[in-house]
Parts: structure tokens; C-alpha cells; sequence
């Protein structure tokens, strides 16, 4: 339920949220006055965009957010471009002063290496007992039985017709 | 009065709930016959309880009974009839009785088709069930009361979040809860399963269905939303990696993992403790994602209550049954060894695999979803994990995932030949090759997404019709399709709805045009092969809203293809302004159409997006809702449902 903007903080969120709101979608998202001449500088800037939070509003870049914070953090992007900066300068600007909670790709320095080597790690590790596991069912006695023993037919019959206890 | 009575029904349903979770669990384990035979009577009781609690509130929503707190804060008397109902579930409160009424709903299903389980197992299924009917019970009395009065009545209320009045959105959390709660019956199976201490065969048929249940529910729940999104949200965005999405995609991995899982067990006695495991986890992350969305604990953008004590609520329930069950997992694992043998190369080890990706990707979303939490209160940093961490972390165990889904499907049990299988999946995969290559070939972009999800789309599809078509024998013969099981049936077709899905995300994210201008009434432009006119703007009067409406003609080679209405509304009540796009739907694109606002100097700002296959991403959604249907139709269900009366011919089925 995106646009309905409310914040973590207290009770007042619920005002704060609506006036978000209000003002949020007043105007859309970019507008044809901030796009660059130039389409490679333009797509350059929709890049960075859509890799910074708006930070009024709730995990949505500043790329697709009506807010005007978001708005004037556009163009302060497309201004840092103008003035020749690398993508990673205008992100290193950006940061420096609004902190890394605009980073919607947290970087890997500090504690985030866990964050980042999480999915592979439990993956390998997840890999490791599974096929520890699948070498010992292929090992147990009796490979190559066909289906159910006798025995187990007779007990999954029983209890398919409505075994007691 | 009647408000009255709905109260009074939900307290007693919460008594009825104690009594059902006591009785049948102390008759299990004396053998008392007539303390398990409470179970049954008490979950029905305790089910018509909540409904008419629910049907109370519901009938204050439907006559604007202003003297209501929750109608008061959630409706308006000039709001349509559909809206009024669903407000009863567009709010924190009215959200948690449809939650209880589901979990009465689900405990009262398995009372009324669980003739055919042994009488302990039920008891004790109805008795863990009810505890959690309790807890939330609880929860709903004691901290969010929707019977709340107000001492002076106001003339009218303050109304619906106006994001929330739309027929996507309206249906999309009793989708959602039905499949979050359902999950509750499948942890109560486990862990009356290993309070009995016994885990076979019988156990894994019996769970599997209301696995499937839940998670079609869930399908459909998140696709309505996503959907929603799209339309709704005016640029066409779909997915966001949004902590409250993730809380519904995460239960969501874990009930496919467990689907999986369960038929493991079923077919092949193995893998037991694992879907236990996966049981418990699957409906742990549920009351997770109530705990994230109800808890204000993570940034969201989903509007709900977030009071701590409430949250801190939840977080004792969630607490108190997956601790409590992993607890007695760890006590009684030991009980449920494997029986079955299977080769390295087998149905049983793909499985394993398939349930790894699922179970790691859902860790993956879920260690995302939570680090801004985690970083926050041990390393003191604030940070943000969005969309492109999510992107680039859970997308690849998606697409190892696709790659052997064909193979894994299709690969026999206990001991399978992989050059025979991929022999007969030689034409899937050049089939796939080439169309990649086409694609490749044709698109002007840099992006290797495109390519990619158009080659794993084709293969998991042509890998299911490939299966099929390897049923019907050495001598074709196709009419053996219409023999085949149904479960068959559904495999293929909810397998195949995943690489439509794919191909529609692939499609979409990869060859989206976007054009946004100033546009002048009667000066035409043209974005990719479409010419586009503003033709006139125009002041809408709606039931609660006003309109400015856009009317735009869309040309393509000089012929007119749609006259479309975007819109934007302000609701006065709730002085809220939304856009409505408007939408050529077809099936290889979408023209997707936003009105922005009146420019000083003449003219509106236009935003206008073209974007391919974007239906399939819910079509295939919708494609494997309808295949857990066909499977959960099979006829070993309806034939264990009743056993009773006809004793099944064959035990089960040995493939």
C-alpha cells in the first residue's frame, strides 16, 4: 500500500503521514522539467535515482516518489551530474550528507559483509547437509526396494480407512 | 445492540476456545474418548461464534453506525456499498477478527473433513489450533476491542483510506489471511504430529492439502496486491521488496517449499522431520508478518496500527508457538527417521534441492527485511536494505531454481537416469536457446535480464508440456492424458504458471518504454510504435471523490487502438488526491496512461508507459493458483476423504 505514508516515530505519524500524502501526490514522481537534455546524463540520473530512499516516505527510491524532498533530491542529483561528477561521486555527495539510510543497496563495509554473505553462506552450508543427507538415504539397507513393504501397505491401509488410536 | 451481541459472541468464543484447547488435548492423552469428542462440536461452536461477531461489525460498517469508534475512523455514509464492507478488514482491528474468524474457519474445516484421521491425531490438531485461536482471541479483547463505543456519536465518519476503495484491494487481504492463516491448520498438524510422536505416509496426505489450500489462497492474495500495485500506484511498478510484501512473499516460499516437502513424505516416508520443520517455520513466518505489519518495528508503507503494546503482543504469541514448537521438534525429532532409499540422482534428492532454494531464498528475504532492525540496535547504524539488495541477493537462487525445475519435475523417484530425462528435454531447452538468442538479437538495450528470464520462462513451460507429453507413452497416445491424475495435471500447470510469471517480470522490467512530457490538448506524440493525442480534459464528479479525467486516443500505424481515461481523484473526506491510470491491456503489452498536473504555461504533464507481457506476471500467477486447484482435486484426496465409506481399492498410488 504504497503513498500512504506513516512514520515510525509517535503518535503524530498518523498527521505526518497524511500531509506526506497530500503533498505526495500533488505532483508525480519526475517532471518534464527536471529531465536533462542530454538522454545518457538523463538515463545516468535515473540510475543513481532509483538507488536512493526518500527519506520522508517509506522505502520507495526517489526516483518513482512524489514527495518534494524526493523531487529536490532529483535535482540535486542531475546538478551534481551537470557539474561533472561520477555516478559514485554524486552517490558520495548524496551520502555525506544525508547519511547511509539513503543507500537502498547498503554497502558491504562493517557488519553488512553478514548481511551480504548470508544467502550464499546458509546456501552452501544448506547444500553441505543435503547432500549429506541424500548419501545416507542412498547408502541405507534395502536400496532399490520397490515402493511400500508389505508392512507398510497394510499400515497406511489401516489408517486410510480410519485407524483407531 | 446488535454490537453488543457481537461483543458478547467474540468473548464467548474465546471461552469456547480455552475449553477446546484443554479438553481434547488432556482426552488424547488419557485416552478419554469423551473429552477428544469435545473437539469437534467446540470448533464448530466456536467458528458460527466468530461469524456472527464478524457479521455484527460487518452489519455496523453496512448501516454507518457512526456510534462505532472503528466505523467512525474507517467509513463514510457516502462511501459505495462494496467499500463499506470491505472497510470492516481496511483497518487494524476489523483485519484481526476476519484473521480469528479465518483460524475458526480453517479448525472448523478440519473438524468437518477429518473423519478419516485417527481420533487423537484430530483431537489434539483441533486443540493446538484452538490455542492459537486463543492467543489472538486474547490479543483482539484485550488490546484491540473494534466494538469500541463512542460516548457522543459524530454525523459522519472520516472514510476509508481512499487507496484502499478499489475492487483489487478490496479482496486482496481475506486472499491474503486465508492463506497466512491457513498455514495455522499445517502447524497444527505438526505439532500434534509430534505430540503424538509419529510421523508416516498417512500424515504427509493428510497436511498436503491444506498446504495447497493456503498457498493458492496466498497466490492469489499477493498477486491481487501486486496487481493493485501496478494499476494503482501510477508508474506500473509491481513488486518493491517492501517489509509487509516481504512478510507475505516469505510464508509464501515456505508453503511452496513445504508443499514440496510433503509429498516426500507422503510418497516416500523421507524427509519427514524437515517438513515438520517447514510446518512450524511456514506459519512462524506468518505471525512474523503480522508481528512486522501490526508492530511498527520496521519502517513500512503499509498503513496499520503500530502500537507497541500491541506489537509486543504479537511478539509474545510469536514467541510462545514457534519457540514452543521447535522446543517439542527438538524433543521429538528423533522419532520420525526416514524410511525410504533413493539414489543420488532421484525425484526424492531434486526435491531436496528445490526446498534449499526456497527455504534460503525465503532466509535470504527474511535476514534483508530484518537487517535495518538488526543494524540499528548492534551496530547503531541506520541504514536502508531495499530493492536493489533484494534484486541482486534473492534473484539468483530464482534462477538456479528454474534451471533444474524442468529436470527435477520430471526425473523418476528413488532412482532416476539424468541422460534420459535430459534426452527428452533436448527440444525444451534448444526451444529455449533460440528464443533467448532471438531476443537477444532484437533488443536494442544492454540488459541480459531479458534474454535470461525469456530463455528460463520457455524452459520451465516447454519443460511441463514436455512432461505431459511423456505421459502419453512410447505410442503417443493422448487420450492417456485425460486419464491422468489430476495431480499430474496441476504439477504441470502450476509449474508451467511460474514460467509465465518469469517471463512476464523478465519482459517487463527489461523492455519498458517510458515517455514523460508536457503535453498540449490536440499536439500528438509518439512513444515506441504509438502515437498518443490529449484530446480534451474534463471535471468528473464521483460517488465521493472529484475527478480531473484525461481523454487520450492511441494510434498505432495511423489506426486508433484505445481511447483512454486516465484520472486524478481527491477524495474531500479523507483530503486525499490519488491517480488512476488507465490501462490498454493486451496480451503481448500493456499502454499504460498518467495524467499529471496543469503546467502555468498550458498543457498537462503526461506520463506514458509501454509495457510488454506485463499480464503474464498475474496471468501466471493466476496459472498456478489453478494448478494447486487440479491438484488439490486429485482423487487420492477425495478418496481418503472417503474412507470411511468405500475402501479405497489400492492402497496408494506408487507414482
Amino acid at each position: 500500500m504504497k503513498g500512504i505514508t506513516m512514520r515510525r516515530d509517535g503518535t503524530t505519524s498518523c498527521i505526518l503521514g497524511m500531509l506526506f500524502a497530500l503533498m505526495a501526490t500533488v505532483a508525480l514522481a519526475v517532471q518534464p522539467d527536471e529531465i536533462l537534455d542530454d538522454p545518457a546524463l538523463e538515463a545516468r540520473a535515473r540510475d543513481i535515482s532509483a538507488g536512493l530512499r526518500c527519506l520522508v516516505c517509506q522505502n520507495e527510491s526517489i526516483d518513482e516518489s512524489n514527495a518534494s524532498l524526493a523531487r529536490d533530491l532529483r535535482i540535486l542529483v542531475r546538478e551534481r551530474i551537470m557539474a561533472g561528477d561520477t555516478d559514485e561521486e554524486v552517490v558520495a555527495f548524496i551520502v555525506d550528507r544525508y547519511g547511509e539510510f539513503v543507500l537502498l543497496k547498503p554497502t558491504a563495509g562493517g557488519w553488512n559483509w553478514l548481511l551480504w554473505a548470508s544467502g550464499p553462506g546458509l546456501f552452501l552450508l544448506a547444500l553441505v547437509v543435503g547432500m549429506a543427507y541424500v548419501r545416507r538415504r542412498s547408502l541405507a539397507s534395502g536400496a532399490g526396494d520397490e515402493g511400500l513393504s508389505p508392512d507398510e501397505q497394510k499400515r497406511l491401509d489401516e489408517l486410510l480407512k480410519g485407524e483407531e488410536g | 445492540m446488535i454490537t453488543e451481541l457481537g461483543h458478547f459472541a467474540l468473548i464467548l468464543a474465546f471461552l469456547v476456545s480455552l475449553v477446546q484447547m484443554v479438553m481434547p488435548l488432556v482426552g488424547a492423552h488419557k485416552r478419554w474418548p469423551g473429552w477428544m469428542a469435545v473437539a469437534e462440536p467446540a470448533a464448530t461452536l466456536q467458528f458460527l461464534l466468530v461469524a456472527s461477531s464478524f457479521a455484527a461489525l460487518t452489519y455496523a460498517f453496512v448501516v454507518s453506525d457512526f456510534s462505532l469508534k472503528l466505523v467512525y475512523e474507517n467509513s463514510h455514509s457516502a462511501k459505495p456499498m462494496i467499500y463499506k464492507i470491505s472497510g470492516v478488514w481496511g483497518n487494524h482491528e476489523g483485519s484481526m477478527l476476519l484473521w480469528v474468524l479465518i483460524l475458526a474457519l480453517f479448525g472448523a474445516c478440519a473438524a468437518w473433513f477429518g473423519s478419516n484421521i485417527p481420533p487423537t491425531l484430530r483431537a489434539r490438531v483441533l486443540a493446538v489450533q484452538s490455542s492459537v485461536s486463543a492467543a489472538f482471541y486474547a490479543f483482539i479483547i484485550f488490546t484491540s476491542n473494534p466494538f469500541t463505543r463512542l460516548s457522543v456519536p459524530p454525523i459522519d465518519g472520516t472514510d476509508l483510506n481512499p487507496l484502499l476503495q478499489d475492487p483489487g484491494l478490496a479482496f486482496h487481504p481475506p486472499f491474503l489471511y486465508l492463506g497466512y492463516v491457513g498455514l495455522s491448520i499445517c502447524f497444527s498438524f505438526a505439532v500434534a504430529a509430534l505430540i503424538e510422536g509419529r510421523v508416516d505416509a498417512a500424515w504427509g496426505r493428510w497436511v498436503r492439502p491444506w498446504t495447497l489450500a493456503a498457498w493458492i489462497f496466498l497466490t492469489i492474495g499477493i498477486a491481487l496486491g501486486s496487481w493493485w500495485a501496478y494499476y494503482e500506484l501510477g508508474w506500473g511498478g509491481f513488486w518493491f521488496w517492501d517489509p509487509v510484501e516481504n512478510a507475505s512473499f516469505m510464508p509464501w516460499l515456505f508453503a511452496a517449499a513445504l508443499l514440496h516437502s510433503a509429498i516426500v513424505v507422503e510418497k516416500r516416508e523421507s524427509l519427514k522431520s524437515w517438513t515438520i520443520l517447514l510446518a512450524i517455520l511456514a506459519f512462524g513466518f506468518s505471525l512474523i508478518g503480522t508481528f512486522i505489519v501490526r508492530s511498527g518495528l520496521l519502517t513500512s508503507v503499509h498503513a496499520f496500527a503500530n502500537d507497541p503494546v500491541r506489537g509486543k503482543f504479537i511478539l509474545y504469541i510469536l514467541l510462545f508457538f514457534t519457540g514452543g514448537a521447535l522446543t517439542l521438534f527438538a524433543a521429538r525429532s528423533n522419532v520420525m527417521e526416514s524410511k525410504g532409499v533413493f539414489g543420488v540422482v532421484s525425484r526424492e534428492s531434486a526435491l531436496v534441492l528445490n526446498n534449499i532454494l526456497l527455504a534460503v531464498s525465503s532466509f535470504v528475504v527474511f535476514v534483508g527485511t530484518m537487517w535495518p532492525f538488526v543494524a540499528e540496535m548492534l551496530f547503531e547504524r541506520k541504514l536502508s536494505v531495499g530493492a536493489p539488495f533484494f534484486n541482486m541477493a534473492f534473484t539468483p537462487f530464482m534462477v538456479v531454481l528454474g534451471l533444474i525445475l524442468p529436470v527435477g519435475a520430471m526425473i523418476s523417484w528413488k532412482r532416476g537416469k539424468l541422460d534420459r530425462v535430459l534426452r527428452s528435454l533436448a527440444p525444451a531447452f534448444v526451444l529455449a536457446v533460440a528464443l533467448m538468442g532471438l531476443v537477444w538479437a532484437m533488443q536494442t538495450g544492454r540488459s541480459l535480464m531479458g534474454p535470461i528470464g525469456v530463455f528460463l520462462g520457455t524452459w520451465i513451460v516447454a519443460g511441463a508440456v514436455t512432461d505431459l507429453i511423456g505421459r502419453t507413452g512410447q505410442s503417443r497416445d493422448f487420450s492417456r492424458l485425460l486419464r491422468l491424475p489430476r495431480a499430474e495435471w496441476g504439477k504441470a500447470v502450476a509449474h508451467a504458471g511460474l514460467g509465465i510469471t518469469m517471463l512476464g517480470i523478465a519482459g517487463l522490467l527489461a523492455w519498458q518504454e517510458e515517455d514523460i512530457r508536457v503535453a498540449q490538448i490536440d499536439e500528438p506524440w509518439t512513444v515506441g510504435d504509438f502515437e498518443f493525442t490529449l484530446l480534451s480534459v474534463n471535471r468528473v464528479q464521483g460517488p465521493n471523490y472529484n475527478s480531473t479525467m484525461g481523454e487520450v486516443r492511441v494510434t498505432a500505424n495511423g489506426r486508433e487502438i484505445a481511447v483512454l481515461n486516465p484520472e486524478k481523484r481527491v477524495y474531500p473526506v479523507a483530503q486525499m488526491p490519488t491517480t488512476e491510470a488507465a490501462i490498454d491491456y493486451r496480451v503481448m503489452r500493456d499502454v499504460y496512461v498518467v495524467i499529471g498536473d496543469p503546467q502555468d504555461n498550458g498543457g498537462w504533464v503526461m506520463r506514458v508507459y509501454i509495457k510488454p507481457l506485463a499480464n503474464w506476471i498475474w496471468a501466471g500467477a493466476i496459472i498456478m493458483a489453478l494448478g494447486g486447484c487440479l491438484s488439490l482435486s486429485d482423487r487420492r484426496y477425495r478418496i481418503a476423504a472417503g474412507a470411511r465409506k468405500t475402501a479405497p481399492a489400492q492402497g496408494v498410488p506408487a507414482e
